[in-house]
């Protein structure tokens, strides 16, 4: 049976490629096209000021050409930023400091450290919450309002507080990163720790089974699936987290310092290769998150 | 001999309920889920419980099972409180839903009361063999519950429910979600266990047909409140068939249960 199935996903997934690589390729050239289009009237006031200047005169293919390769646009047209990117990831050293990987790793790390401080206390907090009424009175509301402050007002003052303690580096950022996981992880924890409905609880209940014994043998798997949602936005809330942490201190490393530094000197082109560095890193991390739910769950015997 | 006849009863009495009362308060007002419900099951008996919705049958179950505390009255099962027997393991309960963990398989699913009782591996191994033979499982052990049949998987949370060897088994609707053939064929596997085990056991229905095929006896129950309307013994020879439900004595036990559930109406109205 399982044979079957496996088979039988292989050429379902096979079928539902062949079947949606066209509307998804479709999709992608349309948002190139509009862009590329975008660019033109974005860019072109530029090249007015540059004509009237010099009195020269321009043809339509020569402005948009011009809008297209501008060495500090308004909006970089997609190929200035995979060339950008191209120049960033692969051709220069990883030790350099124009490398996008050595900034992508700084901010990596912190991410993963956070990730994994924020993860643990979202579960920890989850596990108070569903087995003390008290907890879950006292601790959910703060969690709330922890997340309704916006993190670019907390996170200097999280970084000034642990710099006037001597902790500085990769923590604070990773503090900053695991106060924007561990929500989303409390969340779906708790929801998934409490999943089991009163016909299942009652099971528990006719085998006098103990708490600990329901917690690990009932509630600890039957949340997995949870967790494993919570844990996709966790991450993606994490890489966020340590860019923003990376922001105030005029940091000099980091995919936040290269959205900083771009900013500061209207490198716009490599703005925007940081944000899709940025955006790529976080697609990464959750399709491994995703990788990794796909195989414990399979494991577990869940049918997906 | 009316004497000797008590005196067998009560050596061989398992549950014992004296005047059960039972008050749900709820945002609606109090409910009268049980009012003054006496009875007394012996060994080996096949007793259903058969009424309308809300007329207390499964509440009755989860009060021998120590599920729900009643609020009047006495209740005794194997002589202790239900809570007693509850903590003594002294019964197996079998829910409408066969409530399968879906991340074990089916072995790893019977063995789950053995790991919380404490049972040894081998022991372990060896109770989920036998068990799963007397459901005519044999064979499923690696399967998970999403490759098995509805009718399979009930029986599976019934094989689940007789591993740590409870002499009383409490199945509160376990066919009721199932198809009349998967149902009719359950029933008579039913039957073939009960023989073979001695088992104590306490069947809630809402079918007719269920009750009379399966009990020895049959308590009828009506609602508001919840209590009972009849006790009819079984005259039906140990040995069913499938084909007894078209026989006269059949088609009276049927009639008078359908009787006592009419009369429990009336005194609604």
């Amino acid at each position: 049976m399982p044979i079957v199935c496996a088979t039988g996903c292989g050429r379902g997934i096979k079928t539902m490629f062949k079947r949606s690589a066209l509307p998804v390729l479709t999709v992608l050239g349309v948002i190139i096209a509009l862009w590329y289009a975008a660019c033109v009237p974005m860019n072109s006031a530029w090249t007015a000021q540059q004509l009237a200047r010099s009195g020269a005169t321009m043809t339509v293919t020569e402005t948009v050409g011009a809008a297209w390769s501008q060495d500090r646009p308004r909006l970089p047209a997609p190929h200035q930023v995979a060339v950008e990117l191209w120049d960033t990831v692969v051709m220069k050293k990883i030790t350099s400091k124009r490398s996008l990987v050595y900034h992508g790793w700084i901010t990596l790390s912190a991410t993963l450290l956070g990730f994994a401080i924020g993860t643990s206390l979202g579960i920890l907090l989850a596990v108070g919450i569903v087995h003390s009424r008290a907890m879950d009175m006292s601790v959910m509301p703060w969690a709330i309002v922890s997340q309704t402050i916006p993190i670019i007002a907390i996170a200097p003052m999280i970084i000034v507080v642990l710099y006037s303690i001597g902790v500085q580096g990769m923590i604070p950022k990773a503090i900053i990163s695991a106060y924007l996981s561990f929500f989303p992880v409390v969340v779906g924890m708790a929801k998934g720790l409490r999943s089991p409905d009163a016909m299942q609880l009652d099971l528990l209940r006719t085998y006098y089974a103990s708490d600990a014994q329901g917690f690990w043998k009932l509630r600890l798997p039957a949340s997995m699936p949870y967790l494993f949602a919570s844990l996709k936005i966790a991450v993606a809330a994490s890489l966020v987290g340590a860019i923003v942490g990376e922001l105030p201190t005029g940091a000099v490393r980091g995919l936040g310092a290269r959205l900083l530094a771009g900013s500061y000197y209207g490198q716009t082109v490599q703005i925007w290769s940081a944000l899709f560095a940025a955006a790529i890193l976080a697609a990464c991390l959750v399709a491994i998150i995703g990788l990794i739910e796909k195989v414990a769950l399979r494991r577990m015997g869940m049918r997906q | 001999m009316n004497g000797l006849v008590f005196l067998r009863v009560v050596s061989n009495l398992v549950i014992s309920a004296q005047n059960l009362d039972l008050t749900f308060q709820t945002n609606d007002g109090p409910v009268h889920a049980l009012k003054d419900v006496s009875l007394k099951i012996g060994k080996g008996e096949f007793v259903s419980f058969i009424g309308p919705s809300g007329c207390g049958k499964t509440t009755f179950l989860r009060c021998i099972a120590g599920l729900e505390q009643p609020t009047g009255g006495q209740i005794s099962v194997n002589g202790m409180t239900p809570e007693e027997a509850r903590k003594a393991r002294a019964y197996g309960y079998v829910f409408q839903a066969a409530g399968l963990y879906p991340w074990r398989t089916i072995g790893g699913n019977i063995k789950l009361p053995l790991e919380i009782m404490g049972f040894s591996k081998a022991e372990q191994a060896a109770r989920v063999a036998r068990v799963m033979e007397l459901v005519d499982l044999s064979g499923f052990e690696k399967k998970f519950p999403w490759q098995l049949s509805g009718g399979m998987q009930q029986r599976a949370s019934i094989a689940r429910a007789l591993a740590f060897d409870a002499d009383i088994l409490l199945m509160d609707e376990p066919f009721g979600a199932l198809d009349e053939i998967v149902r009719d064929h359950l029933n008579e596997q039913l039957l073939a266990l009960w023989a073979r085990t001695g088992k104590t056991i306490g069947f809630v229905t809402h079918s007719i047909p269920e009750a009379v095929y399966l009990s020895t006896k049959i308590v009828v129950m009506s609602p508001r409140p919840g209590r009972i309307t009849d006790v009819i013994e079984s005259t039906l020879p140990k040995e069913r068939p499938l084909d007894i439900r078209e026989s006269k004595e059949f088609i009276e036990i049927a009639h008078r249960v359908r009787d006592g559930l009419r009369a429990g109406h009336q005194d609604d109205v």
